[in-house]
């Protein structure tokens, strides 16, 4: 199986095909073909990745299963994996059956819902596959007209507001980083990703505009892809799109966008950023810390102030997001690898905290904190279930989101002292909002009358959680299963990283004595 | 057999909390507790026979590994460790056991509610969590116990879920104790970043390389040994309950008596100043923290003290008391006195846990009321727990006969570890002695307000609701039993382990398993046995990392402390009298005092009654401006600032994408994909011309 990674990224998209051609009609009957269909491929493709897993050798640092095709145009097709993002491939197709499964109640316009769904498991996944600088690209950018229709149709009411907001920070972004990708084509002569991870991208300082850029290409290279992974993490202060997007998209579309596609972002700065341009990450480093200390203190105070328990979550993922940030440009191995697994681990759990407010929003159709109270009265497996989460939000030991978390701040307190300290005080503020919305959703009595007959979770509903239950305690005790298959390629990408900020380091001492 | 002990509260928790819906909720709780008394008796087991010169490890399995970072879940024996084991799972068994006759028909539930099984699952976790803490090698692993025994006090504090103070509460303890966690991974942190491991081995070994450190922190040039010791005792206060970060404690009575007496006062609470002696290698090298010890635990054991005296609710002045006696422990520790810490700690956890249980007693003859104005002359009506609560009120008051010494002396639990820190405390000198001062009046306190209790739950007129007190019962066989186990450890676990905790060091030593060379070749053999009689002086040739304590050679504390001139080892006796002597005065006497009392020195009365006003002034200062942060940085950082600079970008620059948005939703779509196409021609055009150049 040479193509084992192009079967697992076109299957969703094929399924997608079978159901815009040979699907009619709108009837029950059709839905539930549509949602079986669905179900069934992103079943399949997962079932079919875990092949690639069996198959994926940690040791080896290189990129595996790799596929390579001549293509239109002169253009090539790329696609392999390494120990940095098969784990995010594995994510992906973890869970997009489990989407599938949350949004069965979807009545409106269902085979549209899971075309958008599939394609977008296409395209996130080739994003973490794609190693052709235009095939990144092309994934990268497609993804978002899916999540556009997503948040636009099946969305809430003011989901005009929220797709154009996140339309205009993402267009920055992403002419940027194509003005830099056109760069680095002119400089390196290629688009292969594997070939530019190894060329030397010039450092000396250039004149723009009369100012001198210290790091030079690799500097602006470095500020055109930030631009555009700042956007898609979020960070501070690029990041308001994110709980606006969220309140407006459909359970599904939340899950998706906070478990995968924000993952993108931290994605892209570990297979660009840092290897290609590392100087420019050492000169831009310390900025990103600040940014991401920032988010973490400033966006877990926004979210304890909020009203909208989607915003809330929302508001706690960009802190989460701040630990990512923090560890990739803490740069060594206790922060990056603290920072994947942060990320894999808050795609269980910030997917699981979605869909718990989507479990009440069935019900009650609302998100309004104050609309809840005392659901425990009625919905003590609901209230089992959002309490571990909870708990893994705020990072308790003996649940993944504790390991991410302890790797990141371990790993900056090497780099900063400072920033280690502010970046701490997250896991005060993190308890601080979290237990406070689980106590005015879930403890008190059951006073409001229109929840006296609200229901506990159904069958669907908890063979949905189950398996996220499950990995987020698994993870938590044995996270070796995540740092064995990330760790040699970290070490690697931390080893070439810091020789090249050596010799930048040298060379600037030199410079500076001539 | 450590695994078992260990790992058995785990499936008790998850049969309980899980199975009891298929086998029932009674056979499920008898699991759940047949399980902890197995751990129980294995642990005593473990405690009588392990050998402590021979510090055993046994690994479980990896856990968080990064890089040098190496950390696994195992099972460390020492000396502390199997002291805590038999605190832990002895307390928790007879906890278990007594929760059956306090937490059947418990009022606060409705009819058909299942709450029993949830209630010894959450119990059961405690306990396992509280292991993990004590059985720890490495500071993660403690770290992870720390927090699990955390929440399992969140969820018991919150258990009665319907009170909205219940969730309260709950809330505050869990945060408040992260605040000590915070300083706690600090802790964690510099400790990995100076000696690239926390494995408890390495870092002891290397605890006189780090005392010799200098590191920047926050810009400041420290000593590295003095930096961790503050920043791990600071994450101690917040679980120990020490002054500023105590507030959750008195709150935390929300929860069920039981859970008051395991958690609330035997065990978690203690976890604190296990976490000091445990890093006694660390401690023993930074004396300016060692001093901070001192004054916070002294200023803990006289602050609470005085809150205690006024306090109204039978479980607030037990929760007071508690506060105030850890912080006896802790000035024992700072002092350098590890072993007397883990004395006052083990006595302390039998003692303390029979009054909570005595005082869960009460509140279920009285049908849970738990106002002490509402008691009165219950002596008759429920006589073994007046037997009960008065064997622990002369524990912790200190009752004892003075200055007789019979190879130990003779006195319930508290009078014999009690005195050992108020000597310890005497003979630490300068800061020692504020410590020891505070520590006395605290005493006189101590036996006020425990006589207090006494004396308005059992002797006088029945106060408050009739119907109550005659409906007064005593409580069934599994609550009473409970009781008297606890009675014979709170009279006789002062002079059974006064040998091994406080003797002399040559027995500490030898209990806590510390290497010792007594026969010097060099110096003779009459030299030594003269020393060994003395006890304190022998050359001590202890390696940070061995034995459960460490002990530095310029620590002399334990022999200093039996020096202390006769009048202060009588103190302790004489603070109990007047301490009684006034209660006695106050309640039974003449019973109008208090109030005219209350109405002279109103101010001050007010003042202890309000908690010092703490809870005020902590709203005022961080919840408040925490609060108007959190909104101000919302409505203006993330509306007014960035949405609205880039709002206005967006109209200004874009004007036709406003058009657009007017026109149809799937307009700017449209527009993106359109976006992106042409990015991608420029690209390939790019390309084809690039190569068309080469």
């Amino acid at each position: 199986m040479d193509n084992l990674l192009s079967i697992v990224t076109f299957t969703p998209l094929i399924a997608a095909m079978i159901l815009a051609l040979f699907l009619r009609g709108d009837d029950e009957a059709a839905q539930r073909n549509a949602k079986w269909l669905a179900l069934g491929a992103t079943t399949f493709t997962f079932l079919v990745s875990i092949f690639i897993l069996t198959g994926f050798d940690p040791e080896d640092t290189g990129f595996q299963f790799v596929e390579e095709r001549e293509w239109l145009l002169g253009l090539q097709y790329k696609m392999g994996v390494d120990g940095i993002s098969v784990l995010f491939v594995m994510l992906t197709t973890f869970l997009m059956p489990l989407v599938v499964a949350a949004c069965w109640d979807v009545t409106h316009r269902v085979k549209d819902y899971m075309i958008a769904l599939l394609v977008l498991e296409t395209l996130m996944i080739g994003v973490f596959c794609a190693l052709d600088l235009i095939l990144f690209y092309l994934f990268f950018e497609a993804g978002l007209i899916p999540m556009f229709l997503i948040i636009g149709i099946w969305g809430g009411k003011d989901r005009i507001y929220a797709s154009f907001k996140f339309f205009l920070y993402t267009l920055l972004g992403s002419v940027l980083m194509l003005i830099a990708m056109i760069a680095m084509y002119v400089d390196a002569g290629t688009t292969d990703i594997p070939t530019l991870l190894a060329h030397n991208f010039s450092s000396t300082p250039l004149d723009v505009l009369g100012v001198t850029v210290p790091g030079g290409m690799q500097t602006l290279l470095w500020l055109a892809f930030f631009a555009s992974f700042a956007v898609k993490m979020p960070m501070w202060p690029v990041h308001t799109w994110l709980p606006d997007a969220h309140v407006q998209a459909p359970t599904a579309g939340s899950v998706v966008l906070a478990a995968i596609l924000l993952k993108m972002g931290g994605y892209g700065f570990l297979r660009f950023s840092l290897p290609m341009f590392p100087v420019g990450s050492e000169l831009l480093g310390p900025l990103v810390l600040w940014l991401s200390v920032i988010a973490i203190v400033y966006t877990s105070l926004v979210a304890m102030m909020q009203e909208d328990m989607k915003k809330l979550i929302a508001y706690s993922s960009v802190a989460h997001m701040g630990f990512v940030t923090m560890g990739i440009f803490a740069a060594n191995q206790q922060g990056i690898d603290g920072a994947i697994f942060q990320m894999i681990s808050h795609g269980f759990v910030s997917g699981a905290l979605f869909l718990c407010v989507g479990v009440i929003y069935d019900r009650m159709h609302t998100r309004e904190i104050d609309a809840y109270g005392g659901l425990v009265n009625r919905m003590p497996a609901y209230a089992a279930v959002f309490m571990l989460f909870t708990m893994a939000n705020v990072g308790l030991p003996g649940t993944s989101g504790f390991v991410g978390e302890f790797l990141t701040l371990i790993g900056v307190f090497q780099v900063s002292t400072v920033i280690g300290v502010i970046a701490t005080t997250g896991v005060i503020l993190s308890a601080c909002y979290a237990l406070w919305l689980y106590r005015r959703v879930v403890f008190g009595d059951l006073i409001k009358e229109s929840l006296r007959s609200i229901t506990d979770m159904t069958g669907r509903e908890r063979a949905i959680f189950a398996p996220l239950v499950f990995f987020t305690i698994l993870l938590g005790v044995y996270p070796s299963l995540i740092t064995d298959i990330i760790g040699p390629s970290v070490a690697d990408l931390v080893g070439g990283y810091e020789q090249a900020a050596a010799q930048f380091e040298a060379s600037r001492a030199v410079a500076a004595a001539e | 057999m450590l695994s078992t002990i260990l790992f058995a509260p785990l499936v008790g928790a998850l049969v309980c909390g899980f199975g009891w819906r298929f086998m029932g909720e009674k056979p499920a709780t008898v699991v759940a507790t047949a399980l902890l008394f197995l751990s129980a008796i294995l642990s005593w087991i473990v405690f009588l026979t392990h050998d402590p010169y021979n510090i055993e490890t046994v690994p479980i399995l990896a856990w968080i590994e990064s890089g040098s970072l190496a950390t696994e879940w195992s099972i460390r024996l020492d000396r502390l460790t199997s002291v805590m084991l038999i605190v832990v799972t002895t307390v928790s068994a007879l906890v278990h056991l007594y929760s059956f006759g306090y937490m059947d028909h418990d009022p606060q539930w409705r009819e058909g509610e299942v709450y029993k099984p949830r209630f010894f699952a959450y119990l059961s976790f405690f306990t396992f969590a509280m292991l993990m803490l004590v059985t720890a090698d490495n500071l993660l692993q403690l770290f992870f116990g720390w927090e699990g025994v955390g929440v399992a006090s969140y969820l018991l504090i919150g258990f009665y879920w319907r009170k909205p103070s219940a969730g309260a509460a709950a809330m505050k303890a869990f945060i408040v104790n992260r605040v000590g966690d915070f300083a706690f991974l600090l802790g964690i942190f510099t400790i990995f970043f100076l000696v690239d491991s926390i494995q408890f081995r390495d870092v002891f070994a290397a605890a006189p390389e780090i005392a010799a450190t200098e590191m920047t922190f926050l810009g400041l040039t420290v000593n590295a040994a003095e930096l961790i010791a503050v920043l791990l005792f600071l994450g101690a206060m917040g679980k120990s309950a020490q002054l500023g970060l105590h507030t959750w404690l008195p709150d935390a009575m929300e929860g069920p008596t039981p859970v008051s007496a395991l958690i609330h006062a035997a065990t978690m609470v203690t976890a604190g100043v296990f976490l000091v002696c445990r890093m006694s290698p660390i401690m023993e090298f930074a004396p300016m923290a060692m001093a901070f010890v001192v004054i916070v635990g002294a200023a803990t054991a006289f602050f609470a003290a005085t809150v205690g005296l006024v306090q109204n609710d039978i479980k607030r002045v037990i929760a007071y008391s508690t506060c105030s006696q850890l912080g006896y422990m802790f000035v024992a520790a700072g002092l350098g006195a590890y072993s007397v810490a883990m004395f006052h700690l083990l006595t302390h956890a039998f003692f303390k846990a029979m009054l909570f249980l005595g005082a869960g007693s009460v509140i279920h003859a009285m049908h849970h009321e738990q106002d002490l104005r509402n008691y009165g002359g219950l002596r008759k009506k429920i006589p073994y727990t007046f037997w009960a609560m008065l064997i622990g009120t002369l524990a912790i008051t200190g009752v004892g006969i003075p200055l007789l010494y019979v190879g130990f002396p003779i006195g319930f639990a508290g009078f014999v570890s009690k005195d050992a820190v108020i000597e310890v405390a005497y003979a630490g000198g300068g800061l020692g002695s504020f410590a020891f001062l505070a520590l006395s009046v605290a005493a006189i306190f101590t036996s006020f307000y425990s006589w207090r209790l006494m004396f308005l739950t059992f002797w006088g007129e029945p106060r408050g609701d009739k119907h109550a007190h005659e409906h007064a019962h005593e409580s069934p066989a599994v609550m009473t039993i409970p009781l008297g186990v606890l009675a014979v450890g709170s009279i006789f676990a002062g002079m059974v382990f006064y040998g091994s905790f406080f003797k002399d060091q040559a027995h500490i030593d030898e209990f806590f398993g510390i290497p010792t060379e007594i026969a010097a070749a060099a110096d003779g053999e009459a030299h030594s046995t003269e020393e060994a009689d003395h006890g304190g002086d022998h050359a001590r040739v202890q390696e940070p990392g061995e034995g459960a304590i460490f002990i530095g050679p310029e620590n002399h504390i334990i022999h200093e402390a039996h020096e202390v001139p006769a009048w202060v080892k009588a103190s302790p006796f004489v603070e109990m009298l007047i301490g009684l002597f006034v209660a006695w005065l106050f309640y039974i006497r003449s019973p109008g005092l208090p109030r005219a009392w209350a109405t002279n020195v109103a101010p001050l009365y007010q003042f202890l009654l309000n908690k010092w006003y703490f809870d005020e002034i902590y709203d005022w200062l961080f919840v408040r401006p925490a609060k108007f942060l959190g909104r101000f940085l919302w409505k203006r950082g993330d509306g007014n600032v960035i949405d609205g600079s880039i709002n206005g970008l967006a109209m200004g620059a874009v004007p036709t994408a406003t058009k657009w948005l007017n026109r149809a939703q799937s307009g700017y779509i449209f527009t993106y994909a359109f976006t992106m196409v042409i990015g991608l021609v420029l690209l390939i055009t790019w390309m084809t011309i690039g190569q068309g150049g080469q």
